[in-house]
């Protein structure tokens, strides 16, 4: 049987008494592309700072690909992919020069990245920009590089975090249109954090956070029949909402 | 991860902070003007002011300038570990601390990398420092060239480390004046970087203990010491032991599970 791609279990996290994360326990199948529906504080950002490391786990598990990020971490984030919700590129550098970077990161050498980087900077249609310094490009560019530089080592799980906050509606179709292709491509799982609920489809596995609990977990389509609703932005605001009644 | 692969991400984090250093001309340029402003001027005019004694490693007396080369060498490095303490805390705001982090080798190796790469940085300062100080007839022992080389690198590595352990401690860039006050100027004149401790003494024999109790004080001798071919095994013993702590520190500041991150989260980080 084939491990989850990312497998959350009773993960808690607090900032001294607030409670950013409480019990949250989902699973990402592998070769899915699922959602992390949440508004702005359910607590996808903390969740995705547990997955990358940058904060410790202190209850609770996460693994991903079914390597334990407590006990095998650098074997769970060597098959990771980020794209965090700030940016992370080096302004100051040219767009090769930032693959380069993550690269050697790593451990790839350069014959094989710059390899690797034609080929990424090709499929996000910025060929022509490998020299470019990162600052010349539009917001929309930079976050294709982002996501292009994320596959550099071939992870088999990438997670995206508000990939689209920012950007206008032909860059926001643009970078769905080529995530949800990676998994076809590239052959990965992709998990996908955002509040716009337009960024959904029937098919996609959704995991409804809220103030720092799932809500609910299932397919788009099996959400919205469950709530009644017409769509997954109809059931969203009802399974949000049921939480507020008495 | 092989051998090899460990030699690449080493040889990409200091290509990068080159790379970074070479874009940033005026970092470049104020990191020797300042060194030359106190050789040029403050030497210049404190030279009938500060007479010295023949004191070791030197065998003569000497001038006044000749003294303070090993200081603002030492300070060519304080400034450069808090320039790249003040870098840190710039990538962590803008992300890029994260792209570093989130490398799969060990932590450790990843912070000991930008340390390596920072120091090799403050060293080409030192030399292009001692190549002006030549032309200003400051001539150490031509051999003192490459002995020094050693103790620049490990003073270079303790700065760096305590600029990496205050970077933990700074939540934003505006924060970071204050390393020059607490930091920067007391480690500086609270040492042997302008004036011999026996001096200090004279003046003020509190100040002397303070002076002798500083790292920075140590890193100057070391550097003083190897610059005339000789070893100073006490700040050798200083500077090495400060370096090693100051590493740990960092270390743990930066671990998810026991640092200042865990503590307060990850820069950047919304809920």
């Amino acid at each position: 049987m084939t491990a989850p791609a990312l497998e959350a279990r009773g993960v808690s996290h607090s900032y001294g008494a607030r409670k950013a994360l409480d019990d949250v326990s989902f699973s990402v199948a592998s070769g899915a592309f699922s959602v992390l529906l949440g508004l702005n504080g359910a607590g996808k950002s903390t969740l995705f700072s547990l997955v990358t490391r940058l904060f410790a786990l202190r209850r609770g598990s996460l693994a991903v690909l079914g390597c334990d990020l407590q006990r095998e971490p650098r074997k769970a984030l060597a098959q990771l992919g980020v794209v965090f919700q700030s940016r992370t590129l080096d302004l100051d550098l040219s767009v090769a020069q930032n693959f380069f970077y993550h690269a050697a990161l790593h451990g790839i050498g350069k014959a094989q990245a710059d390899a690797r980087t034609a080929e990424l900077l090709a499929a996000v249609q910025l060929g022509d920009r490998a020299n470019d310094k990162v600052r010349n490009l539009s917001g929309g560019q930079m976050r294709r590089v982002e996501i292009a530089r994320a596959l550099l080592h071939r992870p088999r799980l990438l997670v995206l975090d508000e990939p689209t906050v920012g950007l206008d509606i032909g860059a926001r179709a643009d970078i769905l249109t080529l995530v949800r292709g990676l998994i076809a491509s590239e052959g990965m799982s992709v998990l996908w954090a955002t509040h716009l609920t337009d960024e959904v489809v029937e098919t996609d596995e959704v995991i409804v956070l809220h103030k720092g609990k799932v809500r609910a977990t299932g397919l788009a389509r099996d959400l919205s029949r469950q709530t009644g609703a017409a769509d997954i932005k109809q059931a969203f605001m009802r399974l949000i909402e049921a939480e507020a009644q008495p | 991860m092989t051998l090899s692969a460990y030699a690449i991400c080493l040889k990409g984090i200091i290509w990068r902070e080159g790379l970074r250093f070479l874009h940033q001309r005026e970092r470049f340029v104020s990191a020797l003007v300042r060194p030359l402003v106190w050789l040029f001027i403050f030497a210049a005019g404190f030279r009938q002011v500060l007479g010295i004694s023949i004191i070791p490693p030197y065998e003569t007396y000497i001038l006044y300038e000749v003294y303070i080369t090993p200081g603002l060498l030492a300070m060519i490095q304080l400034f450069n570990g808090m320039q790249s303490s003040l870098s840190m805390v710039y990538d962590r705001e803008m992300g890029n601390m994260r792209v570093l982090l989130l490398s799969p080798f060990p932590r450790w190796f990843l912070l000991l990398g930008k340390l390596i790469a920072g120091t090799l940085v403050s060293v080409l300062q030192c030399y292009a420092y001692l190549l002006i100080a030549w032309l200003w007839e400051i001539e150490p022992p031509p051999l003192g060239y490459l002995t020094v080389l050693p103790a620049l690198l490990l003073v270079g590595l303790m700065l760096g480390a305590l600029g990496m352990l205050l970077s933990s401690l700074i939540k934003q860039l505006e924060n970071f004046a204050g390393v020059m006050n607490f930091v920067i100027f007391p480690m500086f004149f609270a040492s042997s970087a302008l004036y011999p401790l026996w001096r200090v003494r004279e003046g003020s024999p509190w100040l002397y203990y303070v002076c002798q109790f500083n790292p920075f004080t140590h890193a100057v001798e070391l550097i003083r010491f190897a610059l005339y071919t000789q070893f100073n095994p006490t700040a050798f013993a200083v500077v090495f032991g400060c370096a090693v702590a100051f590493m740990l520190g960092a270390l743990v500041a930066y671990d998810p599970s026991r640092g200042l991150m865990a503590l307060r989260g990850a820069p950047g980080a919304a809920a």
